[in-house]
């Protein structure tokens, strides 16, 4: 059933990951990210999975989830992988040679490092979303975006989209089951037939799905007038995101980490 | 009479074996005979919607089976759809399900799904349009520019139009003012006596019940709870109200008098009958005749519930 | 007699300046600070237009609106006149715009830039005082209609309006739904003091009111107690809307010869006349 599907997989709890400041959290996402690419030598590679394996065991996310948010990727990273195995040249005797295939050892060492890092990428993004509510997370964001708001950018509008994004999927999901059940219930073959077929039998699914969704969000602007919504300029907000001395404690260990990682890159380059 | 719907040992489980696991409905049995017209009552969460999606092959059973007009449902789910015709399903809010530029197509959408040919499919959208009352110049104009009750009778009519055996409604009349409930209602009655449909009709007003329905399925905690004709359900008023339902205006004031003490029959639900017992009971008063009952029914204060109090 | 606190003077509107009805046509209404007003009509006859009107969604064609002297058409007052009346809407789903109960609650507070600590102060009065407390932390896809609503119900509570104005709020509802969201509103009315204009047409909800309106075709046409309006059993049902079955009863006795008293819309009031006949 369409009901069943998740929407930003989250798994609340209470660890010291999930607690740590959003901000802190997406910026040091995306600064692990780069410490990824920046750290191109396997002994840094090994030392930031080892880092991010850690922080799954201390956020007490099932390690197995780390394969699971893999699984989708999976052909990405394989076929990356394979690129780099045929097509990188490397220096000295070839491994394996047959007609126009020859294969290196620097292909074989950089279809590794590839598909790790890439893997690392997507665990250490997914780890994320694992620990962060939806909601936090864009309250994160807009907090984050907001000095552009002095550009004009509309970060406020940008985060209240999103937020009536997250408030509504569930109920439209909802709605296209209902209608989708209605429709099936008239004799239309939703399940069955040739894939045109099916796309064919979506119309009388997607038509009121639409209608209704565009009668929710006029119903709903009338109704955040009322509630003398006007923007966010004077806005105050109920949730104010605040550091505290753990979040600086977990900043710092994060950073020190990181400059491990870095340092090992520069000490030994080739290891 | 032939049973047209027989029901056996149904249980129901959202989710079996995982986190989520709710029963929906536990060891429900029942069977509806040919042409009867049988409203479904029960709170939010009793199981109503689950049992109705089973009609027609939406929910497939966890436990027992359903069998309609002969065949277990489920016995060959390749042949799951022939059952969506044999049952006409009518959900709650059915105008969000139209889609067609114009009420005509959307009427048609069903029988057209059936594969049957366009004289016929003709017949039927006026024969269907007729019963609910939808005037022909409405069938060319888009569902889209009616009104709420005129959109409601549109989706009814689709349904109907797919001439099934038996018609299920899931409070057909929801939201709509009482000039349209009754219109919708009354149309269902008139379709009902005329082609000889058997209705399972969902509503939480028992006023509706009373007035439209000849038996009652009452559901609660995912079971049936009772199962009668409409009269001898209202004769259990006490029970209706313990658990959490309501009963007619006119049942309750007869339940309160007999709590005062007053010999009056319990299964009084409608106000023509209402007012012969009481002309009646005059009479006897009249005459002289003692109307107090030696031991009052049992006072019973009825749960603050439902749409009456 | 308390002060007047909405007014609308010869109210006229429509919604297509071009078409030949009014939706609106020439409504004059007072409703008293602390009152309790129904307002009941069939679809169509201009209640939810007339509720509109009551915080500026709508403004008059001709005729004027006013809110605790504040006329709607004055844009300088656009935003006192919605913190002073709030309104909910029919649909649970489509008012409710944060993803986490008590941040929806705050939402007016928010726009209203209260600060932090106070607001958290009045959204937990506000949860507190419609029975939501215990949900505050839910997603409200997850709630019942009834509780939605109540989520609607405590965002305007929050905002310390003088006046609640609900526009067909129980339609979409089960009758457990609608029991919890009338007794909540009769709180308020009650404990609060806010003073409640209810738009609906189920006849039981405008009989526990103090006043009843009844619209039909963009006027008002009949205007009184419960009883005095559901004793006119004919007038009612000419309008097409329901009249309590014990009214009717009443009604049907007093046809075949059994003297009643006049006023009976309730079951206990006519449980006690036929008992006194009979016993």
């Amino acid at each position: 059933m369409i009901r069943d599907i998740t929407i930003g997989q989250h798994f609340p709890g209470s660890s010291l990951v999930h607690r740590f400041d959003p901000r802190l959290k997406l910026v040091l996402t995306i600064a692990y990210i780069a410490v990824l690419f920046a750290a191109s030598n396997p002994l840094g590679l090994a030392l930031s999975v080892l880092f991010l394996t850690a922080m799954y065991l201390v956020a007490q996310i099932p390690l197995k989830m780390i394969g699971r948010s893999l699984k989708p990727i999976l052909p990405i990273i394989l076929f990356t992988a394979v690129l780099n195995i045929f097509f990188v040249s490397g220096e000295g005797e070839p491994l394996f040679r047959w007609s126009f295939i020859t294969i290196y050892a620097e292909g074989i060492r950089y279809a590794v490092i590839m598909g790790v890092r890439v893997a690392a990428l997507i665990a250490g993004t997914s780890l994320l979303t694992y620990t962060t509510s939806p909601i936090v997370l864009t309250d994160a964001i807009e907090a984050l975006l907001r000095p552009l708001s002095r550009l004009h950018f509309p970060v406020h509008e940008l985060a209240m989209m999103m937020s009536i994004a997250l408030r509504f999927i569930p109920t439209l999901i909802e709605e296209t089951d209902k209608i989708m059940n209605a429709q099936k219930a008239r004799g239309a073959m939703l399940d069955t037939g040739k894939l045109t077929e099916r796309v064919k039998a979506l119309v009388p699914v997607l038509i009121p799905l639409f209608i209704s969704a565009f009668r929710r969000a006029d119903e709903l602007a009338m109704a955040m007038e009322c509630r003398c919504y006007r923007g966010g300029e004077g806005r105050t907000r109920l949730k104010v995101l605040r550091c505290c001395g753990q979040d600086y404690i977990d900043l710092a260990f994060c950073i020190v980490c990181f400059g491990v990682i870095l340092a090992s890159r520069l000490l030994f380059p080739n290891y | 009479m032939a049973k047209i719907i027989q029901v056996e040992h149904l249980s129901y489980v959202y989710n079996p074996g995982m986190p989520g696991e709710v029963t929906a409905l536990d060891d429900v049995s029942f069977a509806v005979e040919e042409g009867d017209f049988v409203g479904i009552i029960g709170a939010t969460g009793s199981g109503k919607s689950t049992l109705i999606g089973h009609m027609n092959g939406l929910n497939r059973p966890t436990g027992g089976r359903i069998i309609i007009d002969g065949r277990d449902v489920w016995a060959d789910p390749s042949k799951i759809r022939d059952f969506r015709f044999l049952t006409g399903l009518v959900f709650q809010y059915p105008e969000y399900q139209l889609f067609e530029e114009t009420c005509y197509k959307d009427i048609a959408f069903g029988p057209k799904n059936m594969g049957l040919d366009e004289q016929e499919i003709d017949r039927r959208v006026h024969e269907a349009a007729r019963f609910v009352g939808l005037d022909e110049a409405l069938l060319s104009r888009s569902p889209f520019e009616l009104s709420g009750g005129q959109k409601r009778r549109v989706a009814v009519a689709g349904v109907m139009a797919m001439e099934p055996r038996i018609l299920v409604l899931d409070e057909p009349a929801a939201g709509l003012d009482p000039e349209g409930r009754d219109s919708i209602l009354s149309a269902i009655k008139r379709y009902h006596k005329d082609t000889g449909t058997t209705v399972l009709l969902v509503s939480h007003s028992m006023e509706d019940i009373a007035r439209y329905a000849d038996k009652v399925l009452v559901m609660a905690q995912k079971k049936v709870a009772m199962y009668d004709t409409v009269e001898k359900v209202f004769a259990r008023a006490e029970e209706l109200l313990a658990l959490g339902l309501s009963v007619p205006q006119v049942t309750k004031i007869f339940l309160k008098l007999r709590q005062m003490g007053i010999d009056l029959p319990a299964d009084v639900y409608t106000i023509p009958y209402a007012v012969k017992q009481i002309v009646e009971a005059k009479a006897r008063r009249d005459a002289g005749e003692s109307l107090t009952l030696s031991r009052p029914a049992h006072p019973h204060e009825p749960a603050k519930g439902g749409a009456d109090a | 007699m308390k002060e007047t606190i909405l007014q609308a003077e010869n109210l006229r509107f429509r919604y297509d300046p071009d078409a030949a009805g009014y939706a609106l046509d020439g409504v004059t209404v007072r409703v008293r600070r602390g009152e309790f007003v129904a307002v009941l009509g069939a679809n169509g006859c201009g209640k939810s237009t007339l509720a509109k009107h009551f915080n500026a969604i709508l403004l008059p064609e001709a005729g004027t609106v006013t809110v605790e002297g504040m006329d709607t058409a004055d844009d300088a007052a656009l935003y006192d006149i919605r913190q002073k009346v709030g309104m909910v809407f029919q649909n649970p789903d489509n008012q409710i715009v944060a993803t986490v109960v008590e941040e929806d609650v705050a939402f007016a507070l928010e726009n209203l830039g209260v600060p932090t600590e106070e607001m958290r102060r009045r959204i937990d009065d506000a949860m507190k005082m419609t029975g939501i407390y215990e949900l505050r932390l839910r997603a409200p896809h997850n709630l019942s209609g009834g509780q939605k609503q109540r989520v609607a119900i405590a965002g305007v509570v929050a905002m310390s309006p003088d006046c609640i104005v609900l526009d067909e709020a129980t339609a979409m509802l089960d009758p457990r739904g609608r029991e919890q969201v009338m007794q909540t509103i009769h709180r308020l009315n009650r404990d609060m003091g806010i003073t409640v204009v209810a738009i609906t047409h189920y006849m039981e909800e405008a009989a526990q009111a103090d006043r009843v309106i009844v619209m039909s075709r963009g006027r008002i046409v009949m205007e009184g107690t419960p009883k005095e309006v559901f004793s006119r059993t004919e007038q009612v049902r000419a309008l097409h809307l329901d009249v309590p079955q014990a009214a009717e009863l009443r009604d049907e006795l007093v046809k075949a010869g059994i003297p009643m008293p006049e006023g009976i819309i309730d079951p206990g009031a006519c449980a006690q006349a036929i008992y006194e006949l009979l016993k």
